[in-house]
């Protein structure tokens, strides 16, 4: 056969004329694929569906035909109980949500600031560069319950005048401690993303050192760290959990409590799933912003 | 010896002078006795294969690399001596790069009035009308709000020349600004330039485009392993060079297509 590229015609060259306007059809062959993927999409969906209810009713089965399945149900999810002590249980998280928000705020500045000091070069906050690298050092490195422990009963011990042996606030402080210390270290490695270029680009503009950081610098670090954050977050609102060791009546010794009076544990499964309350959708959230981040970058590099 | 654009240029102190600077990395020496000046609304055009030092030189003059010796003086004042604040001197120059180097984060509005409001102390209103006339006499106008990932690289290299212009620049330095960008999109960006140089801005550009560097330059330096080898009207530089070293250079970027 001759060689018919293009539009058949036997000439290698053609042009039609535009046309905006005339209402659009799919084709046939569009229309036998939409057909194609519909069933294939529903195909999926009946696989996942059985998949799911096949492993979940095994799990489900194999919980329910345990030898200590009856004991375990008395003592853990005895929901009538749990929703009678329920209120109590909320009464005590207002006290992590209350410290999550006075811990988070303090520990977003000293971290800012921490970070800020590692990253600088002037020669007058070297010992400052010092100090905090130590800092950043021990507190990644002790335990939270050990500094909890360590300034909660430590402090008050020393009998100094004029501070305070308020469990709650030394437990607070405790919390600030070493969430800086992480907090700082992702803000810094936010700083250091971001490219060479662009403080050159800010310097040879005119601007100083810390017109670059406010202006150019900090605004895109904060921006791509804001995920790992978030999720710091969340974990911070389930450690302030761990200063009931103190004494302090939040969720968790409010459960504590209840179990310690009625020997049934079902408050301690509902102290958890008031944690999953607050947790669960500041994650989905986090997982949101990370899928955009991520997408607005993709497409950065198509421009 | 000179240098370049000493010779009856008359007695006005030019606009930038520079004299024997030398500056290396480590071991590798990337500039020596580098001497030229640039007379007010003239361009001086730094030719070189890549590697040559062009770039270092206009990150030194910049004050963004530090010297090893020789002086940089912008109009007769020493911007090389230790006791310059490199951001007062920064005030009198404009730089573009060769990657944009646009801030992300801002739209290109905010791109432009950001030095003029910050650095000048300039009001805001102010900032943006001058900004707007910017715009609109390179053909942006219509952008002034989109983020600089929204525009084409001709563009985006088009908004960098206008911030760094919105500063009413003493000098402008551009480092190989159509390097990054595609072949169709590099007239619009030299276009740009060519309309500044008419206007008489002086200019110290680093270029492998030969055909806008005869374009625009009055003067033209070919940089070779960190010397200028060789300099001159573009005329004699580009088509008819003394050393074979700039012969070499010249039909090496020709045979590339770029003349």
């Amino acid at each position: 056969m001759s060689d018919n590229r293009g539009r058949g015609t036997g000439d290698n060259s053609g042009s039609a004329p535009y046309d905006f306007g005339g209402a659009w059809q799919p084709s046939e062959i569009e229309v036998a694929r939409r057909i194609a993927r519909k069933k294939r999409n529903r195909k999926n969906a009946l696989i996942a569906a059985l998949s799911s209810l096949l492993v979940l009713g095994t799990l489900l089965v194999v919980l329910v035909t345990s030898p200590g399945w009856i004991t375990l149900r008395d003592t853990f999810f005895k929901w009538a109980y749990g929703f009678e002590v329920l209120p109590k249980i909320i009464l005590g998280f207002g006290t992590n949500a209350t410290l999550t928000l006075i811990a988070g705020t303090s520990v977003a500045l000293l971290g800012l600031l921490i970070a800020l000091i590692r990253t600088s070069r002037s020669p007058a906050l070297t010992p400052f560069r010092f100090l905090a690298t130590i800092y950043v050092d021990v507190f990644r490195g002790i335990p939270m319950l050990l500094v909890i422990l360590l300034v909660g009963f430590g402090i008050p011990a020393l009998q100094l005048k004029g501070v305070t042996n308020n469990v709650l606030i030394l437990g607070t402080i405790a919390v600030i401690i070493t969430y800086s210390a992480y907090v700082a270290e992702v803000i810094r490695s936010g700083i250091l993303t971001v490219h060479p270029s662009q403080r050159a680009a800010a310097r040879s503009l005119g601007l100083s050192h810390i017109q670059t950081l406010r202006h150019v610098v900090l605004p895109q670090a904060l921006k791509r760290v804001t995920p790992p954050l978030l999720n710091d977050l969340v974990a911070l609102i389930k450690d302030t959990g761990l200063i009931s060791i103190l004494g302090v009546t939040d969720a968790i010794r409010a459960a504590q409590i209840q179990t310690a009076k009625s020997f049934n544990y079902t408050p301690y499964v509902m102290a958890a799933l008031v944690f999953l309350a607050v947790t669960i959708p500041l994650t989905r959230m986090t997982d949101r912003m990370l899928r955009n981040s991520l997408e607005r970058q993709n497409a950065q590099g198509q421009a | 010896m000179n240098g370049p654009s000493m010779n009856g240029s008359g007695m006005s102190t030019p606009v930038l002078r520079v004299e024997k600077l030398r500056k290396s990395f480590g071991d590798e020496i990337v500039l020596q006795d580098i001497t030229f000046s640039v007379p007010e609304h003239t361009a001086t055009v730094f030719i070189g294969a890549s590697g040559s030092g062009k770039s270092t030189l206009l990150r030194c003059i910049n004050l963004l690399e530090q010297v090893d010796d020789g002086t940089i003086k912008l109009d007769g004042e020493d911007i090389s001596a230790a006791d310059v604040n490199p951001d007062e001197v920064r005030k009198k120059l404009g730089m573009v790069f060769q990657a944009f180097n646009l801030f992300p984060h801002m739209t290109v509005l905010e791109n432009i009035i950001l030095a003029p409001t910050r650095v000048q102390g300039i009001r805001e209103e102010e900032a943006i009308a001058e900004a707007f006339k910017l715009l609109e006499r390179f053909g942006l106008r219509d952008k002034a709000d989109q983020y600089p990932d929204r525009l084409s690289g001709g563009q985006q290299q088009r908004v960098a020349i206008i911030r760094s212009l919105a500063r009413n620049p003493r000098l402008l330095l551009l480092d190989e600004i159509t390097s990054a960008l595609d072949p169709v999109l590099v007239n619009e960006v030299l276009s740009t330039v060519r309309d500044l140089k008419g206007e008489g801005m002086t200019m110290v550009l680093a270029t492998h485009e030969m055909g806008f560097a005869k374009q625009v330059a009055n003067e033209v330096c070919f940089l070779h392993q960190g010397k200028i080898l060789e300099w001159g009207p573009p005329e004699v530089i580009l088509e008819n060079p003394k050393l074979s070293e700039t012969r070499e250079f010249i039909k090496r970027v020709h045979d590339a297509g770029r003349l």
